[in-house]
């Protein structure tokens, strides 16, 4: 892709919309060969974008979930001991006693399991998400660096594996954690806000083209009224398409104050909030956005 | 190259000779706070490279996304990038607020680093006995009623604190005698004998201290005791995974200031980084802030978070006796710590710290060394005095 404004028309192809300032910042990182580094309220398209851009690639998406204690095992490859033993045993009846052949045999390619990190390596394109790091702990952001600087990794019955083009690395946080500053220098940062009225209305719409107009803009419109009323956890684009498609299940065109209070669990996930909501004039949003045809 | 987007949107930095007044800005940048070092104006100048050459909104996206490490940069990246390159009429000149007045240095920053005044008397004696015997004193006295002298000595003391969370199990093993079978190293030992059968290898859990928050009070009646709470948590900090906030009028988190190895420096990073030394105190809605933005996330989750405050609440009391049950279903243990408690006489009668008290789990003294020593004691669970303190409390 030559220049943002076609990494913004391949990323619409996919059904993800971006403003300048993203398709800037995901232009920057294929070119420079930079991890992105998405930070944002939850449900605000962080994971979503790398699903978009391994579309628009024609890439994998490689997933790797971060968890408290994760460590390069889980992350990065393994050995497969079960079959190694089996070869073991195998070799053994067949009365084969060279042992340094046999051992060379045991850690061949074939009894390495490659987790996330090393798939990512080894395939080529890919999009690696390495989703939620600040729910890593420090250890494992020191172990990320250095495999994002090099691009390569060492085993050591293998020797050293080096990615022939380096993966596109998205890298999302939710904030729970500073992340260490050595790791974000090595990265793009783009911060995720709530998206404006307009540019919702045309997620949804692109999201759910099943759901009537007034529908998705009814719901837009009780979304965006929702984040300004101080709740514990605003809704996201996520709960949003999840509200509309709810109300489309229950086969809605439209939606009345009433209708609104009865599905709020699609959107709110708080007892509190929901009190909230309930105690503000809905007809009134509703009348004042989603009323005009 | 055409623009086809905006109009008389181009920065003139091709005019002005390119990388100078790039490199100029990213100065603007760190003369305002952003910590944008070489990598960074490095990567800047290349992702600038790869776009359309003086547009303004590419240098501005370039920008913010190669000089910037986090949200907190990025309302002072736009407020440089208006001054630097000039405001735009219409959406990227949005409301800049006013540079922040200046701030007080702490108290008491005069009287560390041993540089006693002219006139002030040496220790006399040999000076390990009587650090001993006059810390042994120091520790129970009153924080707020020390001389300079005497608090430097605090500080130094202060120093080798560390506070250690209780423990958790975490998801990862390592190796033991006892505990489950570690299937991988077992294996690796069949392996290793050619397929025979080996001992069993077993692995266990690995505990991991909690997460530990301190929400230090530094409104206007706490002025006494900011100086030694913030040292104490420097110490913390030193410790590990110890998150500071300061309170007053405004939520500060200060754990990056305060991860300097010196305590002087930390505590001059913070002075700087905290805008509201002695104000008042709106607990309720800053704890409500905290939650809203850090805790619920996360940070409070399962972790011991300690408040260190009088209690005395401007707002209303209500709101801070439903953050506190907030902020107690979500963490493990509320600590709160008051430096007032060990007055003769206390009685937890301001109206925030009676809203509070149900929702905390040991209520604590806070005005003296030997006090910081129990609370650190408390936060390791390492004393039962927890329970204790708060079934007297609750009598």
């Amino acid at each position: 892709m030559d220049d943002p404004e076609q990494v913004r028309a391949r990323l619409e192809e996919t059904g993800y919309l971006v403003d300048d300032g993203l398709a800037i910042t995901c232009f920057l990182a294929l070119r420079l060969h930079r991890p992105l580094f998405c930070e944002g309220d939850a449900g605000v398209g962080k994971t979503a974008l790398a699903a978009a851009l391994a579309e628009a690639l024609g890439a994998p998406l490689i997933r790797l979930q971060c968890h408290e204690g994760i460590d390069a095992s889980q992350a990065l490859y393994d050995w497969d001991f079960p079959r190694q033993l089996l070869h073991l045993r195998a070799a053994e009846a067949a009365g084969i006693r060279d042992a340094d052949r046999l051992e060379s045999e045991l850690y061949d390619r074939r009894f390495l399991i490659a987790r996330p990190l090393l798939r990512a390596l080894q395939t080529h394109p890919a999009v690696l998400l390495v989703d939620e790091i600040d729910r890593a702990d420090d250890e494992f952001e020191a172990f990320l660096l250095e495999l994002l600087s090099e691009y390569s990794v060492s085993i050591p019955e293998l020797g050293t594996l080096r990615a022939e083009e380096p993966p596109v690395v998205v890298l999302t946080s939710n904030r729970t954690r500073e992340v260490h500053d050595a790791l974000k220098r090595r990265c793009l940062y783009h911060w995720f806000d709530h998206p404006s009225f307009g540019r919702e209305l045309a997620i949804v719409r692109r999201r759910l083209p099943e759901v009537s107009a007034r529908l998705a803009e009814q719901v837009t419109a009780l979304v965006q009224t929702l984040r300004g009323a101080d709740l514990l956890k605003p809704p996201g684009v996520a709960e949003t398409i999840d509200w509309a498609e709810a109300l489309h299940a229950l086969g809605a065109s439209e939606v009345d104050a009433d209708l609104a209070v009865a599905t709020l669990g699609s959107a709110l996930k708080y007892r509190e909030d929901a009190d909230r909501a309930r105690g503000l004039d809905l007809t009134a949003v509703l009348a004042s956005r989603g009323g005009r045809r | 190259m055409t623009d086809e987007r905006e109009e008389g949107t181009t920065v003139g930095v091709r005019a002005l000779g390119g990388d100078a007044v790039l490199v100029g800005f990213v100065r603007a940048l760190r003369a305002a706070g952003l910590e944008a070092g070489s990598e960074r104006l490095h990567a800047f100048l290349r992702a600038v490279d790869e776009l359309r050459a003086g547009m303004r909104a590419d240098v501005y996206w370039a920008g913010r996304a190669t000089l910037c490490g986090g949200h907190d940069d990025l309302e002072r990246y736009e407020r440089v990038f208006a001054a630097y390159f000039g405001a735009r009429g219409g959406d990227t000149s949005r409301a800049v607020p006013a540079a922040a007045p200046p701030r007080p240095v702490l108290a008491g920053r005069e009287a560390h680093g041993g540089a006693r005044e002219p006139g002030e008397r040496e220790p006399s004696g040999p000076p390990t006995a009587t650090l001993a015997s006059s810390a042994e004193v120091l520790r129970h006295r009153d924080v707020a009623a020390l001389d300079p002298a005497e608090r430097a000595q605090l500080h130094r003391l202060l120093v080798a604190f560390a506070l250690r969370g209780q423990t958790r199990r975490s998801a990862r093993r390592r190796p033991a005698r006892r505990g489950d079978v570690d299937p991988r190293r077992t294996v690796r030992e069949l392996l290793r004998r050619g397929g025979e059968p080996a001992r069993l290898r077993r692995h266990a859990r690995v505990h991991r201290p909690r997460r530990v928050v301190l929400l230090v009070d530094v409104s206007g009646s706490m002025a006494p005791y900011a100086e030694a709470l913030l040292r104490f948590a420097h110490a913390a900090v030193r410790g590990g995974r110890t998150e500071v906030f300061t309170i007053g009028t405004r939520l500060t988190r200060v754990t990056r200031e305060l991860a300097h190895r010196d305590p002087d420096l930390a505590m001059t990073a913070l002075a700087a980084a905290v805008p509201d030394w002695r104000g008042g105190t709106r607990l309720g809605e800053l704890l409500r802030e905290f939650l809203n933005r850090w805790g619920q996330r996360g940070m409070a989750r399962g972790a011991v978070v300690v408040l260190l405050s009088d209690g005395w609440e401007r707002g209303d009391p209500e709101l801070l006796g439903a953050q506190m049950r907030r902020l107690h279903a979500l963490a493990h243990q509320v600590v709160w710590a008051n430096p007032r408690k060990a007055r003769p006489g206390y009685a937890p009668l301001a109206a925030g710290m009676a809203a509070a008290l149900p929702s905390v789990d040991a209520f604590v003294e806070g005005h003296s060394l030997a006090a910081l020593e129990r609370l650190a004691a408390v936060v390791r669970g390492a004393s039962s005095g927890a329970a204790l303190e708060k079934g007297a409390q609750r009598a």
